[in-house]
């Protein structure tokens, strides 16, 4: 547990709570890219570069612009007046310590973790780029076809109506 | 649409920027306060008075007839006649100005002093670089400012001055033969009354 | 002599680190390269300000400024001490942040952008032995940088508060993203003949010579359509003409950075002509062989030197375009993208690969010179057809 390794976990969470916390949502939004390239730093910590590139590139590149659109072409951008905690918050403060308190001590007492600290094998793109393309193949052809159904499902729901079908009072 | 039209227009660009440096077809800028560009022929700024000779007091033109204060559309001139007269180059006793000023932050270069000056003597000039720093006084210009020799005008307005000078000395030569005609007429007269004749009225005046 | 000429950086390194006690000298080591790059590339970033206001001058019939030398002497040095007086105007002007703005990203946004470009500095190879650091995955460490620049645009111009902003803010993202895809998708071609990620892998099989002539990839057909896919797209992600409308000054004032002042807009500035030097050394390393010499005679000059070089010669071009071409329309600059850069990087991919497994030397350039050349055709004919150049009809609101 390096130094670096807590930096970076305290950061992490403290974003994560800033995203729960903050009134105006363009905030939190980006407060969530902070979350996101927190966690790409813990994945760069344990070596796994690739991992950590792909976060960044993915989550902070793409999904955190995706968030702040979504969030700018759905309201008015104002914020709100009253505050964002709601009246039972104690209750639900004491309900979450109990949950994490549960689940802590289950998965300290568990055996399926392991005990004793290997060190990480140093896994290099090659290594990552033979298990995609031989042991890991069907699944990747199989969320390449995901993907590429929800892009057409995108673009039919983008798509310029045709002028008979919208107005059919229209004359021409 | 492949982009060859990209490729032509930056062998233009291309050819623009080496020329620049060899031809100066190329490169028409000119870097004003050390390089100027020729004025063309009808360039007008701000008047100037026309003097002819070497001595800006005794060779004005000017008269002081005041047609040009009263012209002025925003009344930029302001002129003081003078209490005794000179002679001018029909060798007529004129007034001359005291006192010619024009407020050249108010004039407005529309020449029509120009048009209307009977005299031949306020024209306009085609300096510029006046700016100054002193607000109230520093673009009033005097007599002594105003004042440019005839051969100043020539080179500045070639074309205006050569006609300028053409006006004036027809107006010489009129008035040189009016005065010579005059002459014979008075030594006509003298003569006819020298010898002996019949009663003469006496010589009318001329 | 020449080898210790083109490795006298590294050896210098060496020698200044050696004066640290031994834990500390990794960190001295990073320290002497972070300062290497903060001190060349912004005097670098001055000097291609100037050639850039002087060459586009030349271009357009003008000089460029030609007065400012040495400040306070008279000496003028054809104009390029101008830089001083910009800068110091740049320092010295006052902030105006707007009232109704939010403050903490508008303070943030030009130092959002700034840190991603200064960071992808750190994986391009500038001579032999000269990566300050060699990532396993150094190609995708830059591209990920490079989205990160994408939120910074929207900070900036969301937090100013103003329409015309945030407008411009919009409009920069979308185009950004829409030309990190062709980008990306040619640089994929390089990764997959090379196979690896790591930038000095990919030059070190660029370090090969045939008959004299070195194994740039752009000397290869699949590679030239890749590079030249790739000079687009890094164009448009930098924002310069003919990709500037997020910040064309006819359009929309500004565009994203329309509430900057002083030190602010000069960070921005600063960001983007690095990004621009970041993107084309990417695409030097990527396609023209890093800091190797093109023919096999000349490798005695230093690398560093050719690596240089290579990047002054591609800003240049830079320039040159900027001074040619005219702005496009955010509709025009979307379709080149979409459906022009996007299906050519794709049949770019599809060509590296039919190269890569075909061995017969002539008979795979002639296979994929006809393939680039008909793919290029038929989808620049395609793109022309799309145009429905007619009577001009109106949808009016029902």
């Amino acid at each position: 547990m390096s130094p670096a390794f807590f930096i970076t976990a305290i950061v992490t969470i403290l974003a994560a709570a800033t995203v729960m916390s903050l009134r105006n949502l363009v905030h939190c939004a980006l407060a969530m890219a902070i979350t996101f390239s927190g966690i790409a730093a813990i994945y760069l910590q344990l070596n796994a570069e690739f991992v950590g590139f792909a976060e960044i590139l993915v989550y902070v590149g793409a999904i955190a612009i995706l968030i702040v659109f979504a969030i700018l072409l759905t309201r008015s951008g104002e914020a709100p007046e009253k505050s964002v905690l709601t009246a039972g918050w104690a209750a639900g403060l004491v309900v979450s310590v109990l949950v994490f308190a549960v689940l802590g001590w289950s998965a300290l007492n568990s055996t399926a973790l392991p005990t004793t600290v290997t060190a990480a094998p140093k896994i290099t793109v090659k290594k990552i780029g033979e298990a995609l393309m031989g042991k890991f193949i069907l699944p990747l052809e199989i969320v390449a076809l995901v993907l590429t159904a929800a892009m057409i499902g995108a673009v039919i729901i983008a798509l310029k109506e045709d002028a008979k079908t919208e107005n059919p009072g229209r004359k021409s | 649409m492949l982009g060859e039209q990209i490729i032509k227009g930056m062998a233009v660009t291309a050819r623009n920027f080496f020329e620049s440096y060899v031809s100066k077809d190329r490169l028409t800028t000119v870097q004003y306060p050390e390089e100027r560009l020729p004025q063309k022929g009808n360039t007008r700024q701000f008047p100037f008075l026309v003097y002819d000779g070497d001595d800006a007091e005794k060779g004005l033109r000017c008269v002081a007839c005041q047609i040009c204060e009263k012209e002025c559309p925003p009344k930029c001139i302001y002129i003081v006649k003078s209490k005794d007269k000179k002679p001018d180059y029909k060798g007529q006793m004129q007034v001359y100005p005291v006192r010619f000023d024009i407020d050249l932050s108010v004039c407005m270069s529309c020449s029509i002093c120009v048009e209307v000056c009977p005299f031949e003597s306020i024209k306009m000039n085609t300096e510029f670089e006046l700016s100054t720093a002193d607000r109230f006084g520093g673009l009033l210009f005097g007599k002594d400012k105003l004042a440019k020799s005839n051969s100043y005008y020539q080179k500045v307005h070639p074309k205006d001055a050569a006609e300028s000078d053409a006006v004036i000395a027809a107006e010489k030569a009129k008035a040189e033969a009016k005065a010579k005609a005059a002459a014979e007429a008075k030594a006509k007269a003298a003569a006819a009354a020298v010898s002996p004749a019949p009663p003469v009225t006496p010589a009318q005046p001329l | 002599m020449f080898n210790t000429l083109d490795q006298i950086f590294v050896n210098a390194l060496h020698w200044l680190v050696s004066f640290v006690p031994e834990p500390w000298r990794p960190l001295a080591s990073s320290m002497l390269c972070i300062s290497f790059i903060l001190m060349v590339f912004p005097a670098f970033f001055s000097i291609i300000t100037i050639f850039e206001r002087k060459g586009i001058g030349r271009i357009q019939n003008r000089y460029g400024p030609n007065r400012v030398g040495i400040p306070f002497t008279k000496i003028r040095l054809c104009g390029f001490g101008q830089f001083v007086p910009d800068g110091l105007k740049m320092l010295t002007k006052e902030d105006i942040v707007p009232r109704a703005a939010d403050k903490l990203i508008h303070f943030l946004a030009p130092v959002v952008m700034l840190i991603p470009v200064l960071l992808a500095y750190a994986v391009l190879p500038f001579g032999r032995n000269m990566t300050m650091t060699d990532y396993d995955a150094g190609l995708l460490f830059f591209f990920a940088i490079g989205g990160a620049v994408e939120i910074a645009v929207f900070m900036a111009g969301w937090s100013s508060r103003n329409k015309y902003s945030l407008l411009g803010a919009m409009r920069a993202i979308a185009q950004m993203i829409s030309y990190e895809i062709p980008l990306i998708l040619s640089a994929v071609t390089v990764v997959m003949v090379v196979g690896s990620l790591k930038l000095e892998d990919i030059i070190a099989a660029q370090n090969q010579y045939t008959y004299g002539i070195a194994h740039w990839h752009v000397f290869t057909p699949w590679g030239l359509l890749g590079f030249v896919l790739y000079f687009i797209a890094s164009l448009a992600e930098s924002n310069r003409t003919p990709f500037d409308l997020p910040e064309a000054e006819s359009e929309i004032i500004a565009g994203y950075f329309t509430e900057y002042s002083g030190f602010k807009f000069a960070l921005f500035f600063l960001g983007e002509y690095l990004g621009m030097f970041a993107i084309s050394g990417l695409g030097i390393t990527l396609f023209l062989g890093g800091w190797t010499s093109p023919v096999s005679f000349l490798t005695w000059i230093p690398s560093y030197i050719w690596f240089f070089s290579k990047l002054i010669t591609l800003i240049f071009v830079f320039i040159w375009i900027r001074a040619t071409l005219p702005r496009l329309r955010m509709d025009q600059l979307m379709n080149f993208a979409w459906k022009f850069m996007l299906p050519l990087a794709l049949i770019n991919i599809l060509i590296a690969g039919i190269w890569h497994f075909m061995n017969v030397e002539w008979q795979r350039w002639i296979v994929c010179s006809t393939l680039v050349l008909a793919a290029y055709v038929w989808l620049g004919r395609g793109l022309m057809h799309q145009q429905k150049l007619g009577k001009r009809t109106y949808r009016y609101a029902e």
